[in-house]
Parts: C-alpha cells; structure tokens; sequence
C-alpha cells in the first residue's frame, strides 16, 4: 500500500516534470497584425530573440496581414497571445484578456488621421472627399476603417455610398502608400503608424497630409488567448512592462516607437465601444 | 557629267572604287539599323508578351476578388526593378475591367482608377477599340502605328473567360535612344569601314592607274615622233595589261625599225642616185678628157722647144691629170674580174700601210680569220680595207692602235676597223657616204664615198658607227662560190 502511494507520487513527479520540461520546450506562440509596421523584420527579430531570453523558452512571432485571421487563430488556440487593434479587442472581448497596453508620447491612446495626398490642399475633412477614392486599412481595424464611418454618419452621410470606391489595403502602411502614390484620394490610418513611419519612411509621410484628427482610442492592445496558464501570462506581462528598465528593452522600444507596455484598463476601450456600437458594426 | 568620264585613271578608278565602297557601305550599315530595328522590336514584342501574361495570370485572382492594392502591388512590381535595361521597363501599366475601364494603374496620379480610358487620350481610345475588336485570349496586340508609345494588351482571362485586360505601355522616349545607340553602332562600324577601305582603295586605284598613265603618255610621244617605248619593267606581269605592254612594246620597235629602214631607203636612193649622176659626169668628162690628154701628148711631141708653150701645156697637162684621177676615183667598176680576196692581201695591206702609220705614230692591229681565199675581187676588197684603215690612222690621236678583223661567216666576209679619238659629228653621220664630204681638211672626201659604192656593188652593207671614244665600221660583203 505504501508502495503503491510511493510509487504513485513518483510517477506524479515524473508525469509533472515532463510536463514541465514539455512547458519550457514548446514555443510561446505571438500573432503579429498590421496595427503596427510587422514586416520590419530586423528589429522584431531582435525583439523575439529578447523575448526567448526573458522568457527562458521559444517564441515564435506569426504574422497575418487581416485581423480577422488572427482572431481566428487565438480562438482556436493556435496562439498564445497577439498584438491587436482595439476594435477586435472589444469585438472578440470574449475570446481574449487584456494583457498590455503600449503607451505612445506618454499616452496609452492612439487616433484615426485622415490623411490625403499632400498634392491635395484643400481637403479639411473626410466630407471634402465625397465621390473620391477611399483606402481603408482593414474591415476590422478602428483607426483604419470604424473611425472614418463613424465621422461620416455622424455627419448623416451614408458611408457605404459616400465615396465612389473603396478598398482595403490591409495595412496603415499601405494605405499611406495607396494615398501616396494617388492610388488612393484618402485614407485612414492609425497616428501612431504615421508617426513612426514620418521616422522611418519620411519620403512616404513627404507625400501625403494629415487632413483631419479623430479624438482618443485606447492603443491597439497587447492580449491573451483566453486559456493561457496564468504562469505564462504573468510572464509575458511582466516581460512586456519591464522592457523600460534595460537598455536593450529600451532600444526595442525606440524601434518600435513606443515610450514602454502598461498593465491598462477596459475601461480604456470605452470610446471603441461606443463608436462600433453607433455604427451598428456589432 | 562627260567632264567626269574624261578624268585619268589616276582618279577615276579610286573616285569609281570610293563609290562603289560608300554604296556597299551604306547598304551594310542600313541593314544593320534596320536589323536592330527588328531587334529590338522583336525583344519589345517577346519581353513585353512574357511580361503580360505572367502578371495577367496573378492579376486575375486579384481583380476578381476586387483586391485593389492586391492588383496595385502586382502591376507595379515590374517597375520598381532597377533594370539596366531600360527598354524592358515599361512607362505604365493598367489593368481595365470588362468595359475597359481602369481598374488599376501603376501611376493612378495620371490615370486613376475607374477612368474610362477611351476618354483619357485618343490613343488609348485607339488601344481600347482595338481590345474590343479582338476578344480572343491570344497573344498580346502591339500597335506601333504612329504613336507616342507602343502598348501590349494581354487578356486577365482563365478558361476562355475574361475578367479584364492588361495593358503594359511603353514610352517612345525609352525606346528611341536605344534604337539610336544601334543606329549609332552600325553608322560607326560603316564609317569604321570606310576609314579603312578607301584608303586602300585609293592606293590600289593609283597602283593600276600608273601603268595605264604610262602607257598613254608614251603613245603620246609616240605620235609626236619619239619612239619609245616604255622602259622594260614598267609593269613586269603577266595579265592582260602586261600583254598589252608587251605589243605596245612590239609595235614601237617596228615602228622604229620601219622608220629607220625608210630613212636608210632615203639614204641610199640618195647615194644611188648621186652615184648614177657622177658616174654620167665621169663618163662624160672621160671621153673628151681622154681626147685631151692624146692630143696634148701630141702637141708636145710636135713643138719642142717652145719654152713657154711647154710651161702651159705642162700646166694644162697637169690640170687635166688631176681632173683624170678625180674622174676615175668616181668611176667605180665592180665589174672588173680578177683573182679572189685571199689571206695573204690582208698581210700586203697591212705593209702598204706601215710607212703611214709610223709617220701618224700609230700601232696597226690586224687579226686575219681567213684560211683561205674567199670568192670577192682581190682589188675591190683591197681597196675597201686601205680606205677603212687610211681613214682610221688618220682618225687616231698619236700613239693609239687601229684595230682591224676579217672574217668569214654564214658566207659573208666581214671587215671591221675600230679607232679611237673624235667622234663622228652626228650631222656628218647622216651624209658620211656621200662625195666631197669629209671629217678632216686633208682628204677630198672621196675615200668613204668610193668605199660605199664599191660595197653596194658589190651587194653587201657598211655601217658606221661613232661612241664612246671608238668610232667602228662593219662591211659585210656577201660570197659567191670561189674562182678556184
């Protein structure tokens, strides 16, 4: 009998340490979506490689370039956590925990610019573009596609037949190329894509103007698939909101334009919600 | 234009040669152009189809899902490559829907979307009427007629049915500078060409011209009276210019040798015709002479002692001697039979002259090649050897050597003196066997005279002939059968 008990909390240990040593093998697993530039490789590659070392285990970064795929892979568990916009965030509020928020100039919010091509003088409001061609970021992105809807209805226009064609270009930085190269007459992307890319690309932000601000949304967020083990959770939040206390952390953050991550509120989001709440979305 | 025809040689073969380089220059460095034309037109057509259909067939998924930046991003692709070769580089590119309209343009700030390109320009108006005119999914259309810029259309179609067109445009301006360059290329090559053909052209037509000019200026001499022909090696092979210069070269010395044979007819027709008019004289003098001298003979026999007649007639008879032998010098008979020349009459010449050659101090060198006597009158022939001798020692500055030969060869008997000093004038060579003609004060110039007749009658030849300080004569006296 006291065999047996031994035994059994052997094959406990045993079972427990494999599944230990299975934890600390497999890979931490994050989505990557446009709300931010994802396909500078570079430096989101150093960032996972500071990820594995904080972490102590593998991360693998996937990217996709439509929200709605990577929403699709946190539902069905295929990753851990994502880097997404606020508008699936409250959309798929089930789905997902909130595990960080970025903080931009001091900030944790970012806002919808209307941006035109800087040929284009004359254009002071998404109402000026009415008939024109209009280059939407992504059918679930908030300061790519909610935000400019929701100033047209609130204007009384209808935005399905407002502009004479639109598109989505599936990221902020395409549409600032679409607007660029005239492909498109405006667009909307999110302030902070424009602010890093005025850094980074300025020849791209040279060719357009931001016409029109939107006010305050919480900052795309960082969350969790919603059955990640707390352990792991905690980990990444952790490693997420001490980026600012090492350098190499603080580099990554300049790289990213980002003054650092916070631990955040839903009550952040209450502007999202209300704006998808008004144009009917949900 | 005759003007140009009558040009020498000398310019006219290189002026043809030139022509005829530049033309077939001109036609190869044309056809090289024209080739790099096609060249390139070909490569437009091949890399343009290529082009086309590997962005239609990826531009198809994106057009019919309405995937715009999609389509934006494909038709662009081509033209953020940093070719070298600026030809494959198109200007633009559109995709047009179904009704030809734009769907997407690589450069949408100058034809932007949903543009109905019929009402953009009128070449594309063109360009559209055309896509609908041929539906089919085939190769691509280029029109080149004309316009501003080349276009290859590609059907965006998947089996048979078609979504849309893509059209890829080409600006002339990239086009233009790089047929210019082939044009270049093949302009240089000619004119490379050029720089080395016409200068051998031109050294090669002066080369075949110079023989030709020679042969003309000699016939230009010719016919105003110099006959000479061009000197041997003038042009020393053996083509059909040489042939020529050989038979130009037969016919001047004919023509010098016609021409000398006329002035030697001249010449003895003269001499003959002055030997019947002395001899007539001689004759006629001879008789009365004759009848003279007989009856002075007479007179004197009859009145002796009449010192004074004597006197006269002793003047009288002493004239009408010299008048005789004068006379008689003129009178040659060769008819006068007698015995043959032999080897010894040479020795007795040569004794019957030392007496004179010692007193002018000069050396007699005799070289007999007779063995026997020949078939020709000892006195003639003798007569013939004093007079060529006398004339010779006479000839002779002091302390030089007359030489003499005879031989007997191919039945003639041939004599031959030499002597050094003074040549012959060439004024006196011309009349040298005409009487009363002489190189010297001493002589009555009757000597060379006699000679001549004696070997004309004789039927042979003399000769004279005076250069170089030696001054020769050749008798050559044909032999009949011997009077043995």
């Amino acid at each position: 009998m006291k065999l047996k008990r031994i035994l059994g909390v052997f094959a406990a240990l045993l079972a427990f340490s494999a599944v230990a040593a299975d934890e600390r093998s497999t890979p931490v697993r994050i989505g990557l979506t446009p709300t931010f530039p994802h396909d500078q490789y570079r430096p989101l590659e150093k960032w996972r490689l500071y990820m594995e070392r904080k972490l102590h285990r593998p991360v693998e970064f996937t990217r996709r370039d439509r929200y709605i795929e990577t929403m699709d892979l946190l539902r069905l568990k295929k990753l851990d956590f994502a880097w997404i916009c606020d508008y699936p965030y409250v959309h798929f509020r089930k789905q997902v925990k909130l595990l960080a928020v970025p903080v931009h100039k001091g900030r944790p919010t970012y806002r919808s610019y209307l941006i035109v091509p800087a040929s284009d003088k004359t254009t002071k409001s998404i109402l000026d573009l009415k008939d024109k061609v209009f280059a939407y970021t992504d059918p679930y992105s908030n300061t790519g596609y909610l935000a400019p809807r929701f100033d047209l209805q609130q204007a009384g226009a209808d935005p399905a037949r407002y502009f004479h064609k639109t598109f989505f270009a599936w990221s902020h930085r395409r549409v600032l190329e679409s607007v660029a190269t005239g492909l498109a007459d405006g667009g909307a992307i999110s302030s902070h894509v424009w602010d890093t890319l005025s850094i980074g690309k300025p020849e791209l932000t040279r060719a357009a103007r931001v016409a029109a601000k939107s006010s305050d949304y919480g900052f795309a967020p960082f969350v969790a698939q919603v059955s990640v083990s707390d352990d792991k959770f905690h980990a990444m939040q952790k490693l997420l909101l001490e980026m600012t206390a090492d350098e190499e952390g603080r580099a990554l953050l300049r790289e990213l334009n980002l003054d650092g991550f916070i631990v955040g509120d839903k009550r952040l989001y209450e502007p999202t919600e209300r704006i998808i709440k008004a144009v009917g979305e949900k | 234009m005759r003007s140009v025809f009558n040009l020498s040689f000398r310019y006219k073969i290189p002026l043809w040669g030139s022509l005829l380089i530049v033309t077939a220059t001109l036609a190869v460095s044309t056809a090289l152009i024209v080739q790099s034309y096609d060249d390139l037109r070909s490569d437009l057509v091949s890399s343009s189809a290529s082009l086309g259909r590997t962005l239609a067939k990826t531009l198809f998924s994106a057009m019919i899902q309405e995937e715009v930046w999609q389509a934006f991003a494909i038709i662009r692709a081509p033209l953020h490559e940093q070719a070298d070769d600026k030809l494959v580089q198109p200007e633009m590119i559109l995709a047009l829907d179904q009704h030809e309209r734009v769907f997407v343009s690589s450069d949408p700030k100058s034809v932007p979307m949903l543009t109905d390109i019929r009402k953009h320009d009128d070449e594309f108006a063109r360009l559209a009427e055309m896509i609908v005119a041929k539906p089919g999914p085939d190769a691509p259309i280029i029109d080149l007629s004309g316009a501003r810029r080349f276009y290859a259309a590609v059907p965006v179609a998947e089996e048979g049915a078609r979504l849309g067109t893509l059209v890829i445009v080409y600006s002339n301006e990239v086009f233009l500078p790089r047929f210019r360059a082939g044009a270049w290329r093949g302009a240089a090559i000619g004119l490379l060409v050029l720089a080395v053909l016409l200068p051998i052209n031109w050294y090669w037509g002066q080369r075949t011209a110079a023989p030709l000019v020679a042969l003309a200026r000699s016939a230009d001499d010719v016919a105003r009276g110099a006959l000479l022909a061009p000197p041997p090696g003038t042009y020393p092979y053996g083509d059909e210019l040489g042939r020529l210069f050989d038979a130009y070269g037969v016919m001047v010395k004919s023509l010098h040798e016609k021409t000398l044979l006329e002035e030697e007819m001249i010449r003895s027709e003269r001499l003959a015709a002055i030997g019947r008019l002395s001899a007539g004289i001689a004759h006629e003098i001879n008789n009365p002479l004759g009848g003279m001298l007989v009856a002075l003979a007479n007179f004197k026999r009859r009145y002796e002692g009449d010192e004074r007649a004597g006197k006269t007639v002793a003047i009288l008879e002493r004239g009408l001697a010299q008048i005789r032998d004068t006379v008689s010098a003129m009178l040659v008979d060769a008819k006068v039979k007698g015995r043959d020349f032999a080897p010894h009459d040479l020795e007795d010449v040569r004794l019957l002259l030392a007496g004179e050659a010692h007193k002018e101090s000069v050396g007699i060198d005799v070289e007999c090649g007779l063995s026997e006597p020949v078939a020709l009158p000892a006195t003639l022939v003798r007569q013939i050897l004093l007079n060529l001798l006398l004339n010779a020692i006479h000839a002779s500055p002091a302390a030089t050597g007359v030489h003499c030969s005879v031989q007997f060869a191919e039945r003639q008997l041939l004599i031959k003196t030499t002597n050094s000093g003074n040549a012959i004038a060439p004024g006196l060579m011309d009349r040298l066997f005409e009487p009363f003609v002489s190189g010297n004060e001493e002589g009555h110039g009757l000597g060379l005279w006699v000679t001549y007749q004696i070997v004309t009658q004789l039927g042979g030849q003399i000769t004279a002939d005076s250069q170089d300080g030696l001054t020769q004569f050749r008798v050559a006296l044909p032999v009949g059968e011997t009077n043995a």
